[in-house]
């Protein structure tokens, strides 16, 4: 028994929107939905006229789906942007090189220009190399956190005035909820946001942050875009799982919950007395930080040193593990004496020698290999292990203290997998 | 009224991954009593297609495609191209040539 579109419009409706609980037939559906986004994108002034804008593009539904409003929008209202393609490419074979065919075919379809940069080329690590040393417990802590700054980088490299990533109202709605479930006060104030960033960086945008997944995944289907959908093969994040699973259940039963949710993040707020970390660049990276050293610095450290966990395990654990460090270091510093003796020579080269080095002159430049540069180091490690270690509680499911606040909406792009919706989505 | 149904089964936006990553299926159903004679179905709906698929279908993990009696929350069924919700869900009773559609919302984005 067909039902007719509530517009009257004499069709038959094909879908009940959740957010609504309209019936609408294919044409009256497609005009709401990118309406609406319009109207977020209008209501949040989101864009200027004449701005350069980078979609973060992981080939997923939402991304896809985000390039294909944003063009069609662009050309209908006459925004007057420069869209384009921003992808990251984490290196986990199997995974990402596929869906990376999937964002070069939109780059065909949308006719944007789309820029690929590799974790390899800016930290000289690939995902499956990062997992091999670290195992896969914690991984996602590593990819989040560096496919945040690869952004910013590749956002810089393009010269935009913004990114637009893929975050959905479901999305939004479970990071409000991981926020509350983590105690995370201070993600938990801005992960509503719809534009996000601080002096000095390059802000965010959320044109689909009112938009269910659910609309997404039949706007996409309804239109035939083409778009990617696996499972990462790393491990998904349980904590997350759970949170996106209750919502699930809830949204069953009352669809409205979602934006309920969103709004209470949005009109919630936080006590005059509670202190939140102020931001302030990387000492070392000069990106957007909230320590003396930023995240995706000590991440990288720890995995040039052979110390993959020196941002993420338990104090006691680092602490032997650092003292391990000390002693091999000692045994090379002996050895770079006795060679110093030997050959009278510094410097006769221009790699590394200190061993366990794999510095790609990108981040971490400083290393030269000479044994002040050691002790330096050493230094340099203990002082960060002190800055950073992390409480020993259950919070750490993913490697994330309620007090680590450095990667700014870290979780909202975390892993986009099940591990989180990511997310540039790259939805990022 | 002939013996079998017929019904082309489809999955897509991840949700083949748990089906041999084979998206479409033409099945042929017996009749509702003789495949579940315990049941007190007389009709093929939705709710005993979900039974049959899970019995022939289904290759892997099944909790994440079934939930209780129906779809995992996240999945969604298309009846012919249009979302079930519009024609009573499980409660939908299926006719010859039908064409049914799982999508799951739950994959990478």
């Amino acid at each position: 028994m067909p039902v007719l579109c509530k517009t009257g419009c004499g069709k038959n409706a094909v879908l009940k929107r959740p957010k609504t609980g309209d019936v609408l037939c294919k044409d009256c559906f497609f005009w709401a939905f990118e309406t609406e986004i319009h109207y977020t994108i209008i209501k949040g002034n989101l864009f200027k006229s004449g701005d350069a804008v980078a979609v973060a593009a992981s080939g997923g539904k939402d991304s896809t789906v985000l390039a294909h409003v944003l063009k069609t929008l662009n050309e209908r209202y006459d925004y007057g942007l420069n869209l384009m393609l921003l992808s990251i490419d984490e290196g986990i074979t199997g995974y990402r090189d596929d869906s990376l065919e999937t964002v070069k075919r939109n780059r065909d379809d949308y006719e944007m220009s789309l820029k690929i940069l590799s974790y390899k080329d800016l930290y000289g690590w690939t995902m499956d190399e990062i997992v091999e040393q670290i195992g896969r417990k914690n991984n996602c802590t590593f990819c989040g956190v560096f496919r945040r700054q690869a952004l910013d980088r590749g956002a810089a490299m393009l010269n935009v005035k913004c990114i637009a990533t893929g975050h959905n109202a479901d999305d939004i709605a479970e990071t409000v909820l991981m926020n509350i479930l983590r105690g995370d006060i201070a993600r938990l104030k801005r992960c509503t946001a719809i534009s996000t960033g601080s002096e000095g960086t390059i802000p965010r945008v959320k044109p689909l942050k009112y938009t269910y997944e659910k609309e997404i995944v039949m706007y996409a289907h309804y239109k035939k875009l083409v778009y990617f959908s696996t499972e990462c093969i790393f491990a998904p994040n349980a904590y997350r799982g759970h949170a996106r699973a209750l919502l699930k259940d809830l949204e069953k039963i009352r669809p409205s919950c979602i934006m309920d949710i969103i709004y209470s993040g949005e009109t919630m707020a936080v006590k005059e007395d509670v202190s939140l970390p102020s931001q302030r660049t990387c000492s070392r990276c000069k990106f957007v930080s909230s320590q003396e050293v930023c995240k995706a610095c000590v991440l990288l450290e720890g995995l040039n040193k052979g110390l993959p966990k020196l941002g993420i395990g338990k104090s006691s654990k680092a602490k032997r593990m650092l003292d391990e460090y000390h002693a091999k270091q000692q045994m090379s510093i002996d050895e770079l004496n006795k060679e110093f003796q030997a050959n009278n020579c510094i410097a006769k080269g221009k790699t590394c020698r200190s061993g366990g080095c794999k510095s790609n002159g990108l981040i971490s430049n400083d290393c030269q290999g000479n044994k002040n540069k050691n002790e330096h180091l050493n230094e340099k490690a203990n002082e960060m292990l002190t800055v950073y270690l992390l409480p020993d509680d259950e919070c750490i499911v993913n490697g994330i203290s309620p007090t680590d606040n450095d990667q700014e909406n870290f979780e909202e792009i975390a892993c986009e997998g099940s591990c989180g919706g990511g997310s540039i989505s790259i939805a990022f | 009224m002939p013996e079998t149904l017929k019904l082309q089964i489809n999955f897509s936006g991840g949700a083949e991954l748990l089906f041999d990553k084979i998206k479409k299926h033409n099945i042929e159903l017996p009749s509702v009593r003789k495949y579940l004679p315990d049941s007190k179905a007389e009709k093929w709906t939705i709710r005993e297609l979900l039974v049959w698929i899970k019995g022939n279908l289904l290759k892997e993990r099944p909790e994440l495609f079934l939930q209780g009696d129906s779809v995992r929350p996240g999945i969604l069924v298309l009846i012919n191209d249009a979302d079930w919700e519009l024609f009573g869900e499980l409660e939908y009773e299926l006719q010859q040539n039908d064409n049914i559609m799982f999508i799951s919302t739950l994959h990478g984005g």
